[in-house]
Order: structure tokens, then sequence, then C-alpha cells
């Protein structure tokens, strides 16, 4: 703005008209946002050549909130972090408090958790890739992956009685054991998805327009995304084969086959590719997952300790010693050694972090949750420097920064 | 086999004040003035290198001296890139530096990850510990007007604040 105006050569040899930087406010509300943020982009002509990313403007204290109560009443906190992915959310907090309590947990409740993960991972992608294609005035392919959505929405619902704040992963086990019958309708819902899918891809991949806008826009070398930290699907899009659920496997990802797609340059549309591909791979440790649930029908899903996962309500009421356990843990919260712990996992948008802190006492005394979203969204200026004032919105879709997470 | 931590501890020497694997997670706790030459270290050493600043935070230990810690988490991934040789490595490990109340104040650590541009202006935001060298350190999820800093467990949690309306 301050800068005096300089002429820049144009291609035709024709001296070019001459232009003047200028500032321009993005959001805090903006339709082309998902999400709550401001840009504060530099232009030169239609040029970005800067951006202040301002975030926090959903900043509702819960690391505070989660040092205030139990462990948990932590677990519904943590449901609106990712809101497009709640469960995955879930899994990251409970899996720090077990590694402090170095639990051991049953067969079936780490297959359902990696099945539930995996529906949460698949709406997280599909709300991506969807919110995408209707930013760039693509509504048909919107509305396809708006449908897979609602199916596993469906899916979620049926598993946890909610279909955004799912609550549904417990200190040491499960809200409570899939239903009868999941396994069938899952199975059904899934090839489902599958056709959807096929339909998206053939709207959306190919088309010209699409092409276009997201090709070469919003490229982070490799280089450049380890420093920032990146990780997750833009990490992957820029050719990095690196996914936690291959590389440090928890719960049974190790015993499950899938892979693990890359891109070659990090631009919007290698990211866009890996997603959709994700998706697929979901799919198919579901479906892996729903044939081991099948035939461990019956096993427990929680550990058998009471003063971890207390008694069900059917017990609680007719027997004097539930009745107690289910006082204490609900008043009392379980006592976590002290000590610390950080435990990661694949999320939809890369490393979900959780650093605890405990006193011993029933209370966490520090909760830190490294926030994908957060660390995914900083290198956002210079992604876009160099392109239009366009490119920020694919881009920014790519990056699928949730409010809820980034600002916490 | 010699574990990461014993090869952490032979590599940074005296700089470690104190270490633990307590659930498995390698920890070290160095001294506060030597941060930025040990994480350079840790980057840089070709048996370590730590290329990932996973996450950095601060925890507020009110009644203990030193009053704060700066923890960093780093992480080595396997990566192969054009022009350096190729990193085959796979490890985490925990960071730990004890910070006083006065002055609250550890150097930055941008200028070996860019990552900890935001981490850090959120733990200056949230726990008021500077960031000595940091080219931006503005409050980020919090506004400018706002008072005090909120993770400090002197912060109370019903604390009302200017801009923030009446209570409904």
């Amino acid at each position: 703005m301050v800068e005096p105006a300089k002429k820049i050569p144009s291609d035709q040899g024709q001296e070019a008209i001459p232009t003047e930087r200028q500032i321009l406010n993005m959001g805090p509300s903006h339709p082309a946002t998902h999400g709550t943020v401001k840009f504060l982009v530099e232009f030169d002509g239609e040029t970005i050549v800067g951006m202040d990313v301002a975030v926090g403007y959903l900043h509702r204290g819960f690391e505070k909130e989660c040092e205030s109560g139990t462990y948990y009443q932590a677990i519904p906190y943590t449901d609106r972090l990712n809101y497009a992915s709640a469960i995955l959310a879930n899994l990251g907090y409970c899996m720090t408090v077990e590694k402090l309590l170095e639990l051991e947990l049953p067969r079936r409740c780490q297959w359902a958790r990696v099945m539930a993960g995996e529906l949460s991972r698949i709406g997280d992608h599909l709300t991506r890739i969807g919110a995408a294609c209707l930013e760039v005035a693509a509504m048909t392919p919107f509305l396809y992956a708006v449908e897979a959505r609602e199916i596993d929405w469906d899916l979620q619902e049926m598993l946890c009685g909610a279909r955004l704040t799912s609550n549904y992963i417990r200190i040491g086990g499960l809200l409570w054991d899939v239903r009868p019958g999941f396994e069938d309708r899952c199975a059904e819902a899934m090839e489902r998805i599958r056709e959807l899918m096929v339909d998206f891809d053939k709207v959306i991949a190919a088309n010209r327009i699409f092409v276009d806008r997201f090709r070469n826009t919003g490229v982070l070398p490799k280089e450049r995304c380890i420093a920032y930290g990146i990780t997750g699907p833009l990490l992957r899009a820029a050719g990095i084969p690196y996914d936690l659920r291959k590389s440090q496997p928890y719960l049974v990802y190790d015993e499950i086959d899938f892979d693990v797609p890359i891109g070659l340059v990090g631009d919007n549309y290698d990211r866009f590719l890996v997603v959709e591909e994700e998706i697929e791979q979901s799919i198919r440790i579901v479906l892996q997952c729903l044939d081991v649930l099948r035939k461990t029908r019956g096993e427990p899903v929680n550990v058998a300790d009471p003063h971890i996962r207390w008694p069900g309500k059917d017990r609680v009421f007719s027997r004097m010693e539930e009745l107690i356990q289910q006082f204490k843990g609900v008043t009392e919260g379980i006592k976590v050694p002290a000590g610390e712990a950080y435990a990661a996992i694949e999320s939809a948008n890369g490393e979900l972090g959780f650093y605890i802190v405990s006193d011993g006492s029933g209370k966490p005394y520090k909760v830190r949750c490294r926030p994908p979203s957060f660390i995914n969204t900083q290198p956002l200026g210079e992604m876009v420097k160099g392109d239009l004032l366009a490119d920020i919105i694919p881009t920014f879709d790519m990056i699928n920064m949730i409010g809820g997470e980034c600002d916490r | 086999m010699e574990t990461l931590l014993e090869k952490v501890q032979a590599v940074l020497g005296d700089a470690v004040v104190d270490s633990h694997a307590y659930v498995g997670d390698a920890t070290v706790l160095v001294e506060r003035e030597r941060i930025l030459e040990v994480l350079r270290t840790l980057r840089d050493h070709e048996e370590l290198r730590f290329n990932f600043l996973m996450d950095l935070t601060a925890v507020d230990y009110l009644g203990r001296e030193p009053r704060f810690e700066v923890v960093y988490h780093l992480a080595a991934i396997d990566v192969e890139l054009r022009g350096t040789e190729p990193c085959r490595l796979r490890h985490r490990l925990r960071v730990k530096v004890p910070v006083p109340e006065d002055p609250c104040e550890v150097d930055s650590v941008v200028e070996l990850w860019p990552a900890a541009n935001w981490m850090e202006r959120e733990a200056w935001d949230l726990y008021g510990v500077r960031f000595k060298g940091h080219p931006d350190l503005r409050r980020i999820l919090l506004y400018e007007q706002f008072d005090g800093h909120p993770l400090r467990k002197d912060y109370p949690k019903e604390k009302r604040q200017p801009l923030m309306g009446p209570r409904n």
C-alpha cells in the first residue's frame, strides 16, 4: 500500500498497467470459507504477495475446561474439537489416558474402535472434498458426497446415538458394544458409498474447470511441509508416505491390510486425489473390521476393572457393590498415576496428539491437544503466495481447517 | 543395543539435567540457556535427525520453582529429500525446559522450524511465556485487549474480560 506503483512487463511486449499494492480483508465470516477465520491478504494487481491468517474466533478454553473436570468429563469436549470426525478425537484423548494407566484393552474393543474411527474418517473426508467442490461452484458432486456422508452418519448414529457429537469411546472401553445387525447394515452401506464415490469421481475428477482450479495451486513442497510440521493428507500429497497407522501402528492397524496413497507435487489436486483414495482405503479397513466383529460377538469390549469402567446401570440399580463403584467413579473420577504421556493418532487431518500431565488426582493437571488443523493452517499464506485471490478458496478447503479443533 | 535416551544423553552431554522414559516416552530435561543449541544439535545430528517439531506447549506448575516448563515434542520421520542424505530414522523425544516466573523467557526456535511460529505465539498467549527472538510474538487465539494468560493456574476460570459481554 505504501510502496510506489511499479510497472510489470506484460508478455505481449507492451508496458502493462501500473499496479499498486492493496490489502483486502477476507472474513472472519465469509461465505466461501467454512469456518470462522480472517485472511488479511496483500495483493499486487490480482496476485497475492502476502497473507496473514488470523485464527482464534472459536476459542472457548478447551484445555482450561478439561483441567477443571474429571478425566471422563473431558470426553464430550473432545467431540467438539473436530466436529466432522468426533470419534477420532475421542479416541486420541482416551488412548492418552490409557497410556498413563498402562491399560491392556480387549481385542474386540480395539477392532470396534478402529472401525468407528474409520467411519468417522470417511465422514470427515467426504465433508472435505464435498465442500471443496461446492465452493468452486460444483453443486452436483457436492450432493453425491453429502449423500454418502448421510449414509455414513446414519451408521454412526446406529453406533452411538448421535450423528456429530458421538461421545462413543470411553477410557478403557466403549460406550456400549456394537448393536446386533450393525455388521450387515454397515457392509451394505459401504458398498453404497463406494458406488457414490465412483459417480463422484466421474463427475468431478477429470472436469476441466475443476482441474484447472486445483492443479498447481496452493503448492507446498515436502521440504516446507516438514519444516512446518504438516502431517496427514497434506504431507502425503507432497509425496511423503507418512501415516501413523502404518509407521507407529496403534490398536490393531498392524493386522489390517490397507495402502497409503501419496501425491507427486503437493498441490490441491494431489490433495484431492489422496483424500478420495483414502476414503476407499478406509472402506477396506471397515470391511475387515466387520469380519472380526462378526466372529467375536459376545466378547467383552470394556476392561474388567470396575475402577476404570464402572458397571452398567442394570447392575448398579440392583447390587450394593456396583452402586458404590459407580458412585465413586462418577464423583471422584478415576485416579490416574502421576506422570506425563503423549499419544497420537492419525486423524483425518493429520497427527492428533494429546499431552496429558497427571498429578495423581481424579482431574487432569494439564491436557494439551496437538491440533492438526491449527498446525496445517499456519503455512496457508506461503501456499497461496503468487496465486490469485480465487485460489485461496480451494487451498483453504483442502487444508480442511476445522474451527473447533484449530481454535479449541 | 543403545537406547535412544542413552544416545541423546551421549550427544548432548552436560546440557541434560534429568531424563526419564515414563510409559515409554523418552524425555530429557535441559538447561534453559542452552535450549536453542540443544534443539539444533538434535535436528542436525546424523544419528538423531529430529526433522519434525510436532508440538510445543508450556505447563504451569504453580508453587514449584521454577514455575513453568516449556515442552517440545520432536519426531524423526523417514524421508528422502533431493540433495540430502535420506533419513531412515523413526523415533520421538520429549524435551523439557524449566522456565522461572521472572524472567519468564526462553529462546525462540522459529529459526530451526517455522512450525514453532504459531505454537510459540499460542504458548505466549495462554501461558505468558516470552520467546526471545520470535519474529512476531502476538496473541493468536485470544484478542489483544485480553487481560492475563488464561491457562496459568492462578487465572480463575470464571474471570470476566473486556469485550465479553454480560453473563447470560
